[in-house]
């Protein structure tokens, strides 16, 4: 689903700054992968790059089978819009409009009418039992409420991936619990989902952990989240 | 652009934050408002001044004898001499591109003492002997009656047509003054018409308001006139030279009355070809200056919402870049905020345009009901043409507004919106 080869990346600054040196890493449909890395390890980029935000200076990305290299504006935003749902660790809903209209809003750049994206986006709202909030702005709603109106907002199109960045950065440790088990069952409807993530905790619910460090990949770690117990932290 | 979800999705931006965006639209309904208060007066002035000068024939020329200013032919210098009937036929004979020639015999009373009475009433006013085409050349408003015509001419008449001032200060209003007998300078006179100067600034001999107007023949009879002529005016055919033409009648004139064929002092005339020529100058100036005060203002309007746009923008950073990663195209980023400054400055523009129009209408309504001869204000209307060109700026000046904004809107990209502060 996921195929990178070679990806380099730099920010040319004052000092340029060679963030990612040669990441090879392939995710298969389905799988549920997080990357951890330490602050500046280029967790970030990398993901941002995956997401299509920004560009790569060397090597080859192959998203479902596209290469991704020197898209127009036009084409990024079309495979974000179709390929990628975008989770957010500070939910980036658009503040003044309704739980209803933020997760119908991808499926208005695609062009779908009124009635049927705002069906098709209570329908997902209902799925993670928001359907009573449809109707209320973001400020209205807790930050679990919250992420989970961004995680409805990422499906609304049917995307073959999820790139959660940080998705329980902004949450306490219960709320995240329940995130996570959200997010473990999109994943198990057959999702490909890539966490980015600096909490342990976190990535040992996912089956593979990617290390990162210094812009290379250090290991990558096998791992049995059925293993974990939930009736501890995750934190 | 503009199908329902465009709009919808436009007015929750626009109404997000309501103070705003009325405090900038109120630039732009400002400056339309003020462009059709500016137009709308400026045609009003126009009107008022075309009202002064409407009735007189604007390609006429008054021709004046006075005293000769060179010995000719055997006369001294400062010789009186009078223009006669037969001039006029001359004139009408000889000089091409001469349309209508109308004598003028006058009669004041200096003295100051009534000559003018109906039964006690009484009042000081002049005489005019004239023929009926002199109502072609300075029109008045008949309020009784009938001009003076040409049976009365050729049967030098004693009828008169008197002034408006004349009737309500000798006959009196309450009464029909057609077939009064009213007496002049000691000769009864049978009143046959009323008649009111369309305005009483522009008059040659005293307002037409405020005087007897008799047959000029049956004037020519009763002072002893014979066919003598006090002056004389002509009008200009179409297309015609007034100055030219009144080369001519001087070249003839000054032949037939033996006067130096270099003596211009010896003939006063005049046109108001100058006068009507500066105030097509003066209000081709007001309306130039009107719009370049109104655009100027309006420009202001344009220039505050682009502004604030860039400061809206500026704010909605994080929510463009989500939009952007959510799959928004550049296009519709672009649409959407130039869309915005068109719909705030489409609104704005048109509550102006209504307001300015609605309170000129007002104004002209109380203006209309004025009652005054000298009306230097008539009508502050826009119209239809000034109307449709006023929209076309709101439209243009909303694209204009929102360029910049837009241009700004499409440089942030979809990750300035992800990073984390």
């Amino acid at each position: 689903m996921i195929k990178l080869e070679n990806i380099n990346k730099t920010y040319f600054g004052a000092q340029p700054l060679h963030v990612l040196k040669g990441i090879d890493l392939h995710v298969e449909e389905g799988e549920l992968v997080s990357i951890m890395g330490a602050s500046g390890s280029g967790k970030s980029t990398l993901l941002n790059i995956i997401g299509i935000l920004d560009n790569y200076d060397e090597g080859d990305y192959y998203l479902a089978g596209n290469l991704v290299k020197n898209l127009s504006e036009n084409q990024a935003a079309e495979y974000r819009n179709k390929l990628i749902g975008f989770i957010f660790q500070s939910f980036n809903l658009i503040p003044f409009k309704t739980a209803l209209e933020n997760v119908a809003l991808p499926l208005f750049y695609q062009g779908v009418n009124r009635k049927k994206r705002n069906t098709m986006a209570m329908e997902y709202l209902e799925r993670f039992g928001l359907k009573d909030w449809a109707d209320h702005y973001p400020n209205e709603l807790s930050g679990g409420q919250k992420q989970r109106v961004s995680i409805a907002r990422a499906l609304v199109t049917s995307p073959k991936i999820i790139l959660a960045d940080e998705p329980t950065g902004a949450l306490d440790s219960k709320t995240s619990a329940e995130v996570m088990q959200i997010l473990r069952e999109v994943n198990a409807s057959g999702i490909t989902m890539v966490i980015v993530t600096h909490e342990r905790g976190i990535a040992s619910l996912t089956r593979k952990i990617v290390h990162l460090k210094d812009g290379i990949i250090e290991s990558i770690e096998e791992n049995d989240p059925d293993k974990m117990d939930f009736t501890k932290e995750i934190k | 652009m503009f199908d329902l979800d465009s709009i919808n999705e436009i007015w929750q931006t626009i109404a997000r934050n309501k103070t705003r965006s009325i405090l900038t639209a109120f630039g732009v309904f400002w400056g339309i408002f003020i462009l059709v208060i500016l137009l709308a007066s400026g045609n009003g002035f126009q009107n008022g001044m075309n009202t002064q000068i409407e009735g007189f024939a604007t390609n006429s020329a008054f021709v004046i004898p006075v005293q000769t200013t060179e010995a000719y032919k055997g006369y001294q210098k400062g010789r009186d001499w009078e223009a006669e009937m037969s001039d006029l036929q001359a004139i009408k004979k000889s000089v091409k591109g001469v349309d209508l020639v109308s004598p003028i015999i006058n009669s004041y009373s200096y003295n100051g003492d009534n000559n003018v009475f109906y039964g006690t009433k009484g009042g000081n006013f002049s005489m005019k002997g004239l023929l009926p085409n002199y109502n072609d050349i300075d029109r008045g408003k008949i309020l009784y009656g009938r001009f003076i015509n040409e049976t009365d001419i050729a049967e030098a008449r004693k009828v008169c047509v008197i002034g408006k001032k004349v009737y309500e200060d000798v006959i009196g209003t309450d009464k029909n003054p057609l077939g009064l007998m009213i007496k002049a300078n000691g000769i009864y006179y049978q009143v046959v018409g009323v008649i009111q100067a369309y305005n009483s600034n522009v008059s040659i001999s005293g307002s037409t308001n405020e005087t007897v107007i008799l047959p000029l023949t049956t004037m020519q009879k009763a002072y002893n006139r014979g066919n003598k002529i006090d002056f004389f005016v002509f009008t200009a055919r179409k297309g015609q030279n007034i100055k030219k033409l009144q080369e001519e009648v001087g070249a003839l004139l000054r032949e037939r009355h033996d006067i130096a064929p270099t003596d211009e002092g010896a003939i006063m005339m005049f046109d108001f070809e100058e006068l009507f020529t500066m105030f097509d100058y003066l209000f081709l100036g007001i309306k130039i200056l009107i719009w370049i005060v109104g655009i100027g203002t309006l420009l202001s309007g344009v220039v505050g919402v682009s502004n604030i746009m860039l400061v809206t923008i500026k704010e909605r950073t994080r929510e463009i870049g989500v939009r952007r990663a959510l799959g928004a195209k550049p296009a519709i980023i672009i649409r959407q905020v130039v869309a915005e400054s068109l719909l705030l400055t489409i609104l704005a523009g048109i509550v102006g345009l209504v307001i300015g129009v609605g309170i000129m209408a007002v104004v002209s309504g109380i203006v209309g009901n004025m009652p005054s001869d000298n009306i230097m204000f008539l009508d502050p209307q826009i119209g239809f043409g000034a109307a449709i060109a006023a929209t076309i700026i709101i439209v243009l000046s909303g694209l204009l507004a929102g360029v910049l904004p837009a241009m700004r809107a499409i440089q942030i990209k979809a990750i300035d919106a992800i990073r984390e502060e």
